[in-house]
C-alpha cells in the first residue's frame, strides 16, 4: 500500500496554507519579479506570483519549507494561475510547462529534503491547478446570455499542459481546486484522465470547490451536493472545499459533501471573512477552534488553509488534528496511489 | 474496495443540474420533459427555425415549472444545424436557474452533437443514446467519452442486426452492452438506463400484439439480472395507433406504465397531460385496454376499437378542471372567491340575486360566506397575499353586477360592511403600493374602503373623514418627509377632536417613529401597521365594539412604554463636535489612488429606451416583499411555504412584464452627467460643468456621520470620496435620474376601472422594479462605457444586486445622504424636469413613482454607509453652507437630528 494511502489511513492529513499571503511579506518589486531572466520583459510582471518560481525560487522554497515545519504534510506547487488562459494577462502563455515544471521540482525538493530527515512521516506535493479567470458555463455579458469567453476544449488544453508539467516535475498528486464553475473542473478531470491514458499511469486527484456564499451555492449556482455528483465520474482521492469562506462558515456544507461520498475528504478554508478592508483577520487559535468542529464531527481528512492563513494557522491546525482519528473514507476502485 | 471500512452508500443513478436528482428504488416514477424536442414539438421546431430562442426557453421553463425532472434536448433535423443549435440553447438554458436546476437529456442521434452538448453543461446529463448499431469499436469509443464527460447514458436496444422487437433480442443487447460498458469501459453500472423500445400495439396486425408485454418482460428481466441499472422509454408510441382518441391514449398510457412502472421501468418520457389516472379509468374502458396491452384475448383490439367509438370526443388535454361547477350555488360562489376565478360570477351571482328578497342579501349572504372562507383561510397561513387579491377582484365584479339593483330598491349600499376606512398616501409622497394593498386586503374583509389616492393635502384627509364619519384612518409614506406630514396630520386629528383610530404604513415608517413622533401628538389610538396581513386584525381589534376599548388603552400604554426604553437608550450615544469630527475623515491616499477621467464629460439623455432591457437586471426579492411573500428570489419558487404562491405571483408577473415590453406600455428615460469635481471645506463637492457653454459651479453638500466611532474607525461623508482641492489631482463625480413610471399610472387606472386591482397593483409594482434594474443597467453602462473605470467588469446580475461593482451610486434620501434637498441640486445641474420630465413634488419625492436618482461616485474605496444622527452644529453649517435657513435645514433633516 503507498504512502500516501496509509498516511491518510492513519491520521489527518495537514494541507499548507496560503502561498500569496506569505508573499506579500516580501514587499517584492517589479525588479524582483523580473528577476535576470525577465530584466527586459515587455510589460509589467509584477504581481505575477507564480512568475516567482522562476526568478525568487528560494523565497518559495522557503515558504514551502515553513510550511511543512509547521506540521504540512502535503504543500502545493505555486501554480494557481500558470496555465496559458490565466497567463495570457501577462503575455506569458508559452512559459506554462516550465513555470509548472519548476514549480513542482521546488516543492518536491524541499519535500524530499524534509522526508529524509524524518522519513516517519513522509511529505507530498500537491500540483495546484486553480479555476482561471474565465467561466466556461457562465456569460460575462449579461445583455449576452448565451455567450462563453472559454470553451470546454480551449480548457482541456490549457489543463493537459499544466498536468503533464506538474507531473513532469514530481507533483506526487493533483488538486484541482477554488472550483467556482464545475464546468471548468470538469475540462480540468478530462484533461489529466487524457494524460492519465496516453501515459498508462494512475495519479491521485483531489478536487476542492468552492461555496461563494452562505446560499449554499457555487458562483456557478450548484448546491454542494449538485457539485459532488457533477465530479464523481472520476476517481477521486479526495472531494472538499476551499477558500471564499471561513472555517466556521464552512462547515454546513462540508457536511453535505462527508455525508455524500466515499472518498477522503478535503477543507482549506480561509482565515475567516474579509473585514471592511479585505484583509482576513482571524487568528489561528480561533481558526484552530472551528477546525476542531469538523474534526469533532469526522468532517475531513485531510485540512489546511487558503486566503489569509499563515504557518502559525497550520501549525495550530496540526496541533489540533493531530490528536484525532481519520474519518472513515473508501479508495476509490481502480486508484492505484503512489 | 481498499481503505478504512465504510457504511456502503447505495449504487444509484445520481444526476444533478444546479441540484441534484438522486434516482432511488423508491423513487416514483422520473418524468422527462419533452416538448424541448425538434422531432416532437412542431412549435420547438418552429421556434427553433425561426432563431426564437427566447420563446423556446419558456417550453423549458414550461416543462420544468410543469413537474419534468429532466428535459430532454433533442436538434435533431435536416434543416437545422445541429451542433450549433444544441450549443446555443443549452448555453441559454444555463443561464436560466430556474430551468437549469434539473438535469438535461442531450439527446441526438449524431455523435457530435451528444459531444457538443456534453462540453456546455456543468451538471451530470444523461446522454440519449448510444447502441451498438455501428458495432462495438464506436460503441465502446463512445462510452469511454461519456464516462470521461461525466455523463449518466442511455442504450438502445439496437445492434448491427437491427431493433430489438422480441422479448429474447431486447434482453439479449441488453445483456452484452452491459457486459461491454462494465466489463471493458468500467462504466459505473448505475449510471446505464436502457431504453426497450416501446412499440405500438393494437396496430392491427398480429405481431405488434405482443409489443408491450415483451418490452414489460423484458424490463422486468433486465432489473433482476443486470443489478443496478434504470429503464427508460417513449411511452406514447404504444397508443401510436389510437391518434385523435386522447381518452383511450390516456388510458393506455395510464395501463401501460402501471404494469411496466411494477416491472421496473423507472424513467420515461410521458406528456403529462396525456395521462389518466389508473384509478380514474373507467371500469370498462380499463378492462379493454388492460386486454389490449397485456394482450389477455383474442379479439382485444377489435373489442377496444369498438369501445373507442363511444369514449371518443371528451378529452382531458387543455380541460380545465371544472367539477367545481357541479355543486351547490354557494359553494360555486365560494370555490371562485377562493379561486380567484371570475369567469363565471356574474352568471351565478345573478342566480344568487334572483333566489333572494332583496339583491343586498346576495352581498351580506352569498359573497360573504366565501369571503370569511378567504379570510379564514388568510388568517389561518392557508391563502396568501397575492390570491387574497386576487378573491377581491372576483369581489369586486360581484358587487359591481349587484350595485344597479341595490340602487334600484334604494337600498342603503354599504350596510354590509363592518366599518370604513379612509386610507390616504400624504401630501408630497406618490407611493402607494403598500397602500392599496391593505385598502383590497381590509375590502377583502368586508371593510368600506374610502381610497383618497396619493398627494393628499391634510385638509382634504379631515374633511372627507368627516364627510363619510370613517371609523379608522390609515396614512400611508415612502419617503421620510412623510413622516412628517403624519406626525402634522396626528396633531390635526387631535385640534379637531377627532378620536378614530389613526393606522400609519408604508417603507420608511416604523413602530419606534410612530411611538416617538406621531403617537405624541395625538390623544387616540395610533397604530403602526407594516404589513397588509396584519392590517385585518388589527382593524378588527381596533372596531369590534367589545374589545375595542380595552385594545386602544393597551396600545397607549404599549407604546408609551416603547418610547421610554428608546429614549433611555438614546442617552447613551455620545457625539463628537464637528471640527473633530473633520478631522476624522475617511482618509484616502490621493497620491496612489486611482482616478479615471470619464470618457465623455457632460450631460447625456436616453430617451426612447427599449426597457425589456432591463429584464435581466431585476431585483425581484423586494417584489415578493411587497405582496408580503419573505424570502430570496429564486429560492422563495421553491419555498415550502409559500412557494406555491410565489411561483404563481411570480408567472403573472412575468405574463405582465412581457405585455409591458410588447405593447410599450410603460416608458423608459434616464439622463446623466459626468462633471470634474473636488472637495472644498471638508464636505462640500464642487462640480463644475458648462450651461449654455459658460463654465459654471455648482455644490454637492455631503452630511458626515457624527457619532463617536471606535478607535481607528473613520467618520465618513461622500465627500470623503472625491479628492480635495488642495491634493492638484482632478478629481469626477456623476448624478442621474432614470424613470419607467411614464404611462404606469394609466395603466393601473386602467386595470382599476375593470375592477383589477391585482393587476393594477402589479403593474406599480413592477414599474418600480424595472426603475431600479434601469438604475443597475445604467450604472454598469456608466462604469464600463461612458466613464470607463471598470471596462473589464463582468458581474452576474446576482453580483449586481449585492453591490460587488466598484464605485457607488448613493441616492438622496437615502442613509448615506439622507437629505433630499439634494435631489434639487441633481435637478438644476442635469435639467431634470425639461429634458426627461420626472418632476419633484413639495416633499421632493419623484413623479412618476417609478423613478430612480443618485450620485455615481467612482473611486475604488467609495462605500455605502449610513450618516445615522447628527448634531445641531452640524445641522447649523449645513444650513450655512446651503444658503437656507436653520429652521428650514432642521425641518428636512428632523429625522437624522440627535437633538
Amino acid at each position: 500500500m503507498s504512502r500516501l494511502l496509509k498516511a491518510l489511513e492513519d491520521r489527518i492529513l495537514i494541507l499548507d496554507g496560503a502561498m500569496g499571503t506569505m508573499l506579500q511579506q516580501y514587499k517584492f518589486s517589479e525588479e524582483d519579479f523580473r528577476g535576470e531572466r525577465f530584466k527586459n520583459f515587455h510589460i509589467s510582471v509584477k504581481g505575477n506570483n507564480d512568475l516567482l518560481s522562476l526568478t525568487q525560487p528560494q523565497a518559495i522554497a522557503d515558504i514551502h519549507r515553513k510550511y511543512f515545519e509547521a506540521g504540512a504534510d502535503i504543500v502545493e506547487t505555486n501554480t494557481f494561475s500558470s496555465t496559458t488562459i490565466a497567463m495570457a494577462d501577462y503575455e506569458m502563455e508559452h512559459l506554462v510547462y516550465v513555470l509548472n515544471y519548476e514549480s513542482a521540482k521546488i516543492a518536491k525538493t524541499v519535500a524530499d529534503e524534509i522526508t529524509k530527515a524524518n522519513p516517519d512521516k513522509p511529505r507530498f506535493v500537491a500540483g495546484s491547478i486553480g479555476p482561471t479567470n474565465k467561466t466556461a458555463s457562465m456569460s460575462p455579458d449579461v445583455n449576452d446570455p448565451g455567450f462563453r469567453a472559454i470553451s470546454f476544449d480551449e480548457l482541456r488544453i490549457a489543463y493537459k499542459q499544466q498536468t503533464e508539467g506538474l507531473l513532469d516535475g514530481g507533483a506526487d498528486i493533483l488538486l484541482v481546486e477554488t472550483v467556482f464553475d464545475t464546468l471548468n473542473a470538469k475540462a480540468a478531470l478530462f484533461a489529466i484522465e487524457e494524460v492519465k491514458t496516453e501515459r498508462n499511469i494512475d495519479v491521485p486527484i483531489m478536487v476542492s470547490g468552492t461555496i461563494t456564499d452562505a446560499s449554499g451555492r457555487t458562483l456557478s449556482g450548484q448546491t454542494a451536493e449538485a457539485f459532488l455528483i457533477s465530479i464523481s465520474h472520476i476517481p477521486l482521492l479526495s472531494v472538499g472545499f476551499n477558500c471564499a469562506l471561513g472555517a466556521e462558515q464552512l462547515l454546513p456544507h462540508l457536511e453535505i459533501i462527508s455525508k455524500q461520498t466515499h472518498a477522503a475528504t478535503s477543507a482549506h478554508p480561509n482565515a475567516g471573512l474579509p473585514n471592511a478592508f479585505g484583509e482576513y483577520d482571524q487568528s489561528p487559535e480561533e481558526m484552530a477552534s472551528y477546525i476542531k468542529d469538523y474534526l469533532d464531527k469526522k468532517l475531513v481528512n485531510i485540512v489546511g488553509g487558503c486566503c489569509g492563513t499563515t504557518p502559525e494557522h497550520i501549525k495550530a491546525i496540526a496541533d489540533v488534528a493531530s490528536t484525532y482519528q481519520p474519518r472513515p473514507f473508501s479508495k476509490a476502485k481502480n486508484l492505484q496511489i503512489i | 474496495m481498499e481503505g478504512i471500512a465504510t457504511k456502503p452508500i447505495e449504487k444509484q443513478l445520481k444526476l444533478s443540474g444546479l441540484e441534484p436528482l438522486i434516482i432511488t428504488p423508491e423513487s416514483n416514477f422520473i418524468n422527462v420533459g419533452e416538448r424541448t424536442n425538434v422531432a416532437g414539438s412542431r412549435k420547438f421546431l418552429r421556434l427553433i427555425n425561426e432563431d426564437k430562442y427566447d420563446e423556446a426557453l419558456t417550453i423549458a421553463r414550461h416543462q420544468v415549472e410543469g413537474g419534468a425532472q429532466i428535459i430532454d434536448v433533442n436538434m435533431d433535423d435536416g434543416l437545422i444545424n445541429g451542433v450549433q443549435a444544441m450549443v446555443k440553447f443549452l448555453n441559454l438554458v444555463m443561464a436560466e436557474p430556474d430551468i437549469a436546476r434539473v438535469p438535461i437529456m442531450i439527446d441526438s442521434s449524431k455523435w457530435e452533437i451528444i459531444e457538443a452538448g456534453l462540453q456546455v453543461v456543468q451538471g451530470k446529463c444523461i446522454v440519449n443514446s448510444i447502441s451498438l448499431k455501428e458495432g462495438e469499436q464506436t460503441f465502446l469509443e463512445h462510452a469511454t467519452l461519456i464516462k470521461r464527460y461525466g455523463a449518466a447514458v442511455i442504450i438502445m436496444a439496437f445492434d448491427e442486426k437491427g431493433q430489438a422487437d422480441t422479448y429474447n433480442r431486447r434482453i439479449e443487447i441488453a445483456k452484452r452492452s452491459y457486459e461491454l460498458l462494465v466489463d471493458i469501459v468500467q462504466f459505473p453500472a448505475e449510471d446505464i438506463i436502457f431504453d426497450l423500445n416501446i412499440f405500438p400495439v393494437a396496430t392491427g396486425m398480429d405481431e405488434h400484439r405482443k409489443n408491450a408485454i415483451h418490452f414489460i418482460e423484458a424490463t422486468r428481466w433486465v432489473k433482476q439480472n443486470l443489478p443496478h441499472c434504470s429503464i427508460s422509454g417513449g411511452v406514447s408510441n404504444v397508443s401510436f395507433s389510437f391518434r385523435g382518441n386522447n381518452p383511450v391514449r390516456e388510458a393506455m398510457h395510464s395501463v401501460f406504465l402501471y404494469h411496466a412502472i411494477d416491472a421496473g421501468m423507472n424513467i420515461g418520457i410521458v406528456n403529462p397531460a396525456l395521462l389518466e389516472v389508473y384509478d380514474n379509468i373507467p371500469k370498462d374502458l380499463l378492462q379493454r385496454v388492460e386486454d389490449v396491452i397485456l394482450d389477455r384475448r383474442e379479439d382485444a383490439t377489435e373489442r377496444l376499437l369498438s369501445f373507442a367509438e363511444t369514449v371518443k370526443g371528451s378529452s382531458k388535454k387543455q380541460e380545465v378542471d371544472l367539477s367545481w361547477r357541479e355543486q351547490s350555488l354557494q359553494q360555486k360562489i365560494t370555490h371562485a372567491l377562493v379561486k380567484g376565478i371570475d369567469t363565471y360570477i356574474v352568471n351565478d351571482v345573478e342566480e344568487a340575486r334572483k333566489s333572494v328578497s332583496k339583491p343586498i342579501k346576495v352581498i351580506e349572504g352569498h359573497l360573504m360566506t366565501g369571503m370569511n372562507v378567504v379570510g379564514d383561510l388568510f388568517g389561518s397561513g392557508k391563502m396568501f397575499l397575492p390570491q387574497v387579491v386576487k378573491s377581491a377582484r372576483v369581489m369586486k365584479k360581484a358587487v359591481a353586477y349587484l350595485l344597479p339593483f341595490i340602487e334600484d330598491e334604494k337600498d342603503g349600499t354599504n350596510d354590509y360592511a363592518k366599518g370604513k376606512i379612509l386610507l390616504a398616501t400624504v401630501k408630497g409622497d406618490v407611493h402607494d403600493i403598500g397602500k392599496n394593498i391593505v385598502g383590497v386586503v381590509l375590502a377583502c374583509n368586508n371593510y368600506e374602503i374610502i381610497d383618497l389616492g396619493v398627494m393628499v393635502p391634510p385638509d382634504k384627509i379631515i374633511s372627507e373623514a368627516k364627510k363619510n364619519s370613517v371609523d379608522a384612518i390609515g396614512l400611508s409614506g415612502l419617503i421620510t418627509p412623510s413622516l412628517d406630514e403624519m406626525a402634522f396630520l396626528a396633531s390635526e386629528m387631535q385640534r379637531q377632536n377627532f378620536t378614530v383610530p389613526l393606522l400609519i404604513g408604508g417603507a420608511t415608517t416604523s413602530r419606534i417613529h410612530t411611538a416617538v413622533k406621531i403617537d405624541t401628538q395625538y390623544d387616540n389610538a395610533v397604530i403602526h401597521v407594516n404589513d397588509a396581513s396584519r392590517a385585518v386584525t388589527v382593524v378588527g381589534d381596533l372596531l369590534q365594539k367589545e374589545t375595542a376599548t380595552g385594545y386602544k388603552d393597551n396600545l397607549k400604554s404599549e407604546y408609551a412604554s416603547f418610547r421610554e426604553a428608546f429614549l433611555k437608550r438614546q442617552k447613551t450615544k455620545t457625539y463628537l463636535p464637528l471640527d473633530e469630527i473633520r478631522k476624522n475623515k475617511f482618509k484616502i491616499d490621493w497620491d496612489t489612488s486611482e482616478i479615471v477621467k470619464p470618457k465623455e464629460l457632460g450631460v447625456q439623455t436616453l430617451e426612447n429606451f427599449d426597457i425589456s432591457k432591463l429584464e435581466a437586471y431585476i431585483d425581484w426579492t423586494p417584489f415578493f416583499r411587497s405582496w408580503d411573500l419573505h424570502g430570496k428570489f429564486p429560492a422563495i419558487l421553491k419555498d415550502e411555504v409559500v412557494g406555491n404562491q410565489a411561483t404563481e405571483l411570480y408567472n403573472d408577473a412575468q405574463n405582465i412584464l412581457h405585455k409591458i415590453f410588447l405593447e410599450k406600455i410603460l416608458k423608459g428615460k434616464a439622463i446623466f452627467g459626468l462633471f470634474g469635481a473636488n472637495t472644498i471645506n471638508d464636505d462640500d463637492i464642487e462640480v463644475s460643468h458648462y450651461s449654455e457653454g459658460k463654465k459654471e459651479t455648482a455644490y454637492f453638500r455631503t452630511l458626515r456621520q457624527q457619532s463617536k466611532k471606535a478607535k481607528g474607525r473613520p467618520n465618513i461623508a461622500l465627500a470623503d470620496f472625491i479628492a480635495p482641492k488642495e491634493s492638484n489631482k482632478q478629481d469626477y463625480v456623476g448624478c442621474f435620474c432614470v424613470s419607467t413610471g411614464f404611462g404606469a399610472h394609466e395603466e393601473a387606472e386602467k386595470y382599476r376601472a375593470a375592477l383589477d386591482d391585482y393587476n393594477a397593483i402589479m403593474i406599480k409594482a413592477l414599474a418600480d422594479r424595472l426603475a431600479e434594474a434601469f438604475a443597475e443597467y445604467l450604472h454598469e453602462k456608466v462604469r464600463k462605457e461612458h466613464w470607463g473605470y471598470s471596462k473589464n467588469e463582468t458581474l452576474t446580475n446576482e453580483e449586481l444586486i449585492k453591490e460587488t461593482y466598484k464605485g457607488i451610486r448613493p441616492a438622496p434620501g437615502y442613509p448615506a445622504c439622507p437629505d433630499h434637498l439634494e435631489k434639487e441640486t441633481i435637478w438644476q445641474l442635469l435639467k431634470v424636469e425639461e429634458n426627461i420630465g420626472v418632476q419633484l413634488t413639495e416633499s421632493l419625492a419623484m413623479w412618476p413613482a417609478a423613478s430612480v436618482s443618485g450620485y455615481y461616485f467612482a473611486n475604488p474605496e467609495a462605500r455605502y454607509f449610513g450618516v445615522g444622527k447628527i448634531k445641531d452644529d452640524q445641522v447649523k453649517d449645513f444650513a450655512k453652507r446651503k444658503n437656507i435657513s436653520v429652521e428650514k435645514a432642521k425641518n428636512w433633516l428632523k429625522s437624522n437630528r440627535a437633538d
